[in-house]
């Protein structure tokens, strides 16, 4: 291990770091723009130039591997004139613009002008002035304040794997531009917002509307999908004005998808802000909550437990969730489910619908095997993970169903169902290297399951995986990737159907049929609600979307920015998010409303405040306990085997459109910009739109 | 001595004799008051008034809603919203002075990079209620509008010395 001496103090570092991580191992900050750890090394901004004995000239630490008896000096004269020197010439083309510029107040630029820019300018010839480019409709720039750190280039090349970026020219005239003139299509391209030093890339829907110093910061946890991301959010008054990541190495690094970061602006419009019954003419009207109440009353009393059903949404908290659980059964009713697509996960059997190996663990995994997923727009920041494991090399990623481009090298094997079954049986020649493989892990999408044979196909999976040796000691390749964020919350606290009651689809039927009466939606907006018959449909959630519609009474419910909840991910981590608004007029956070309800049903709930329903949470599932923790479950026997549908077509996704999954990113408008840019729509000739 | 020094100074009304003399003196001197509001007292180009948001000479108003002002004003009494203008500029759709809350400390416009909020000469502009001392956008630039040549002169007078 080299040795290495930094303002007179020894460092042992590992072969292979560089000066910069060397100086940032003891404590000594070093300015920088182009560096960035998770990206490769690109030296060009030369901002970290340090002093090294015998070198006649500075070094940029950032691109010097430390050698054994270097000495490097940080804080003398020297380095301080050399970076002002730097600085001076990076502030020769940068506009002087910050009272404009939306990174005002959070710009490298800026912070480190500060440390190191001379107070007036000697530059006197003209500045230069670039075009601006088309990002897309969630990128701006500005590309006047570009000072070439490159970084935006090397995240889309390296971790998004759309290498769509690049520059141009040289010099002075070096301009950073898209391949071709349009948009970034990618799922990710909102990281480089936060990756630009300066305010060249800035968000595009949050232009000029705030600064960052007015904004109230929340650290929460992200639903829209079901990798549960950490985020921030960042409000002003009562509206949440931006999104942006939070480091977790487990889970998303620093990096987001671009529906959470951007799919925030739906949740200022068609929001339920108060309670609507729908009256004698068949329209929706605003009640109070009194009337409200009273009327879901009428309704309920005269039924049987068993005319009553339950299904909760993707988007709920385990908060909710336990009181909606706890206020169906309390009516009598077995008829609960979370499953809303009518997915095949095993209940009470955790490994069967977990993402086993954990997010962290695709790093250690050799080979991977897609069944029926897309993991790019199911959970872009899963994929960039399993692109980051197979741009280190020896990752295998094969695929049963449709052909999408992962930004990675794929072995497609085949389409459906005959595929595995040719995989168990050992026919096929994949078979080998599943045989081989020291790590394999398979993610199983919830489009197979969700279709009418999905138990037959989890078992056959489950086949598979002990066939070949996905579960061994100290691993677990089973993986469930799952798109909804409350769906892993929901089969922990037993949101499913019991002693002979009905599942989702066997609850739409008996609503058609006539034989269920009354269907409670906690917001369940992702099923078809075309043929619910007569049943009386209650809503509580927090959009005027599907479920609302086919409403006869809606509760105004709270979005995730609006409640404190936990939410556990497709991994099985336990995370709580936090309110960082209020809910809107009269709308109420979800569990407080099924609490209030319960008591004018007189069946009241045994708890009366967060507390208290946390402690049953707890009691009841004791790994809510642990946050921000895995629970590892235990490998048990589960799916029925059935006959698989062989003519059942090939495996899809479960997902579309990665910009329109639910209430929430339906609603906003940049989420409906994004898919009419982004998205094929099949028949489209190019001249539409 | 003391007791009988007071007592020749009481008697002798030598206090009273000397405020008569005063007042004798003053009443030959040149006055100190002025006919307000028909004489109005010198202002310094510094004074601190009214407040008024500027324009530029081609009629384009110089906030660009960078919100320094509210960030650094002390009483917290302005209020900024903005968005991108439909030629993509940046501008305030709301740019709120509370003037029942304004202390006249005047950082807002040593805040201000464009010169655009600027508490001017005007200090008569007292109201009957407080709401109409809650200034919007479009009054604070009637304002600058009004007081834009005073302003200019004040601006250019003080320039010199910052």
């Amino acid at each position: 291990m080299p040795t290495i001496t930094i303002d007179g103090e020894e460092v042992q570092v590992e072969p292979g770091t560089t000066v910069f991580q060397a100086c940032q191992s003891i404590g000594i900050e070093i300015p920088h723009f182009c560096y960035h750890e998770r990206l490769s090394i690109a030296g060009n901004c030369r901002m970290c130039l340090v002093e090294m004995e015998k070198s006649p000239k500075p070094i940029a630490s950032c691109a010097m591997p430390a050698a054994d008896g270097m000495v490097i000096s940080t804080n003398t004269e020297s380095v301080r004139l050399a970076r002002e020197g730097v600085m001076e010439f990076l502030l020769i083309n940068h506009p002087l613009d910050c009272p404009i510029c939306d990174q005002g107040g959070e710009c490298d630029l800026q912070d480190q002008a500060m440390g190191y820019g001379r107070d007036e300018s000697r530059y006197l010839e003209n500045k230069r002035a670039v075009i601006e480019k088309n990002f897309g409709p969630l990128i701006k720039t500005y590309m006047t304040r570009c000072i070439h750190c490159t970084r935006c280039v090397r995240f889309m090349e390296e971790v998004a794997g759309v290498p769509q970026l690049g520059g141009l020219w040289r010099g002075e005239d070096m301009e950073i531009t898209t391949i071709i003139e349009s948009g970034l299509n990618s799922e990710m391209s909102g990281n480089i917002i936060d990756l630009c030093p300066v305010g060249a890339l800035t968000s595009k829907p949050y232009a000029f509307s705030a600064r960052s110093w007015e904004l109230r910061k929340t650290e929460s946890i992200d639903v829209l999908d079901a990798v549960g991301s950490n985020i921030r959010v960042d409000a002003r008054g009562n509206q949440v004005m931006r999104i942006l990541p939070r480091v977790n190495e487990n889970v998303n690094q620093e990096w987001i998808g671009d529906k959470t970061r951007f799919a925030y602006d739906g949740l200022l419009r068609q929001r339920l802000d108060r309670p609507y019954l729908r009256n004698s003419k068949g329209r929706l009207e605003p009640v109070s909550w009194a009337k409200a109440f009273s009327a879901i009353k009428n309704r309920l009393n005269n039924l049987d437990g068993s005319q009553i059903g339950g299904i909760a949404g993707d988007l709920c908290d385990c908060e909710s969730m336990l009181a909606f659980k706890d206020l169906i059964s309390g009516l009598g009713s077995p008829n609960i489910d979370c499953r809303q697509d009518g997915a095949a996960l095993p209940p009470n059997i955790r490994s069967g619908y977990l993402f086993n190996s954990g997010i962290a663990g695709i790093d250690e995994a050799d080979l991977c095997l897609l069944v029926g997923s897309n993991p790019r727009i199911e959970a872009p920041i899963i994929n960039a993970r399993i692109r980051e494991r197979w741009l280190r090399g020896d990752l295998i990623v094969a695929r049963i169903g449709e052909v999408e481009d992962l930004t990675f090298r794929v072995r497609d094997l085949g389409g459906g169902a005959s595929t595995l079954q040719d995989l168990i049986s050992g026919d096929h020649d994949f078979c080998k290297d599943l045989k081989n493989a020291k790590r394999p892990m398979l993610i199983l999408g919830q489009g197979p399951l969700a279709r009418i044979d999905g138990d037959a196909i989890l078992s056959a999976v489950r086949l598979l995986a002990t066939r070949f040796n996905f579960v061994k000691d100290g691993w677990n390749g089973f993986n469930v990737l799952h798109t909804a964020a409350a769906r892993v919350g929901g089969m922990d606290l037993g949101l499913t159907p019991k002693n002979g009651g009905l599942g989702t689809r066997a609850m739409r039927k008996a609503a058609a049929d006539g034989k269920l009466k009354a269907l409670y939606l906690l917001g369940a907006d992702e099923m078809d609600m075309s043929d619910l018959g007569e049943a009386f449909v209650i809503y509580q959630g927090h959009h005027g979307d599907r479920g609302a519609h086919s409403a006869d009474v809606i509760l105004a419910g709270a979005a995730y920015t609006e409640k404190s909840g936990h939410y556990v991910n497709t991994e099985g981590r336990v995370q709580r998010g936090s309110p960082a608004t209020q809910p809107p007029g009269e709308a109420r956070e979800d569990w407080s409303i099924l609490r209030a309800l319960s008591e004018v049903l007189g069946n009241t709930l045994e708890y009366d405040n967060i507390s208290e329903l946390r402690r049953s949470m707890i009691y009841h599932v004791p790994h809510f306990a642990k946050l921000n923790a895995i629970e590892n479950a235990v490998w048990e026997k589960f799916g029925e085997s059935g006959e698989m549908d062989l003519s059942g077509g090939i495996f899809k996704s479960s997902i579309q459109d990665y910009y329109m999954t639910d209430s929430i990113s339906r609603t906003s408008k940049v989420m409906a910009e994004c898919s009419r840019c982004f998205i094929k729509i099949d028949g489209a000739t190019g001249t539409d739109g | 001595m003391p007791l009988v020094n007071q007592g020749t100074r009481a008697l002798l009304l030598i206090e009273i004799l000397r405020g008569l003399w005063l007042t004798l003196r003053y009443m030959f001197r040149r006055k100190v008051t002025i006919n307000y509001p028909y004489e109005k007292g010198p202002l310094s180009p510094r004074f601190r008034g009214e407040l008024v948001l500027r324009r530029y000479p081609n009629g384009e108003e110089r906030c660009i809603a960078c919100k320094l002002c509210e960030a650094i004003c002390p009483a917290q009494a302005i209020t900024i919203e903005a968005e991108p203008r439909e030629d993509g500029s940046r501008r305030a759709t709301r740019f709120d002075i509370d003037m029942v809350k304004c202390i006249y400390c005047g950082y807002c416009q040593e805040a201000c990079p464009v010169d655009a909020v600027v508490l001017g000469p005007n200090y008569e502009f007292a109201t009957e209620t407080r709401e109409e001392l809650l200034y919007n956008k479009e009054k604070l630039l009637e304002n600058g509008d009004r007081w834009e040549n005073a302003i200019a002169a004040n601006l250019t007078a003080d320039a010199p010395y910052r």
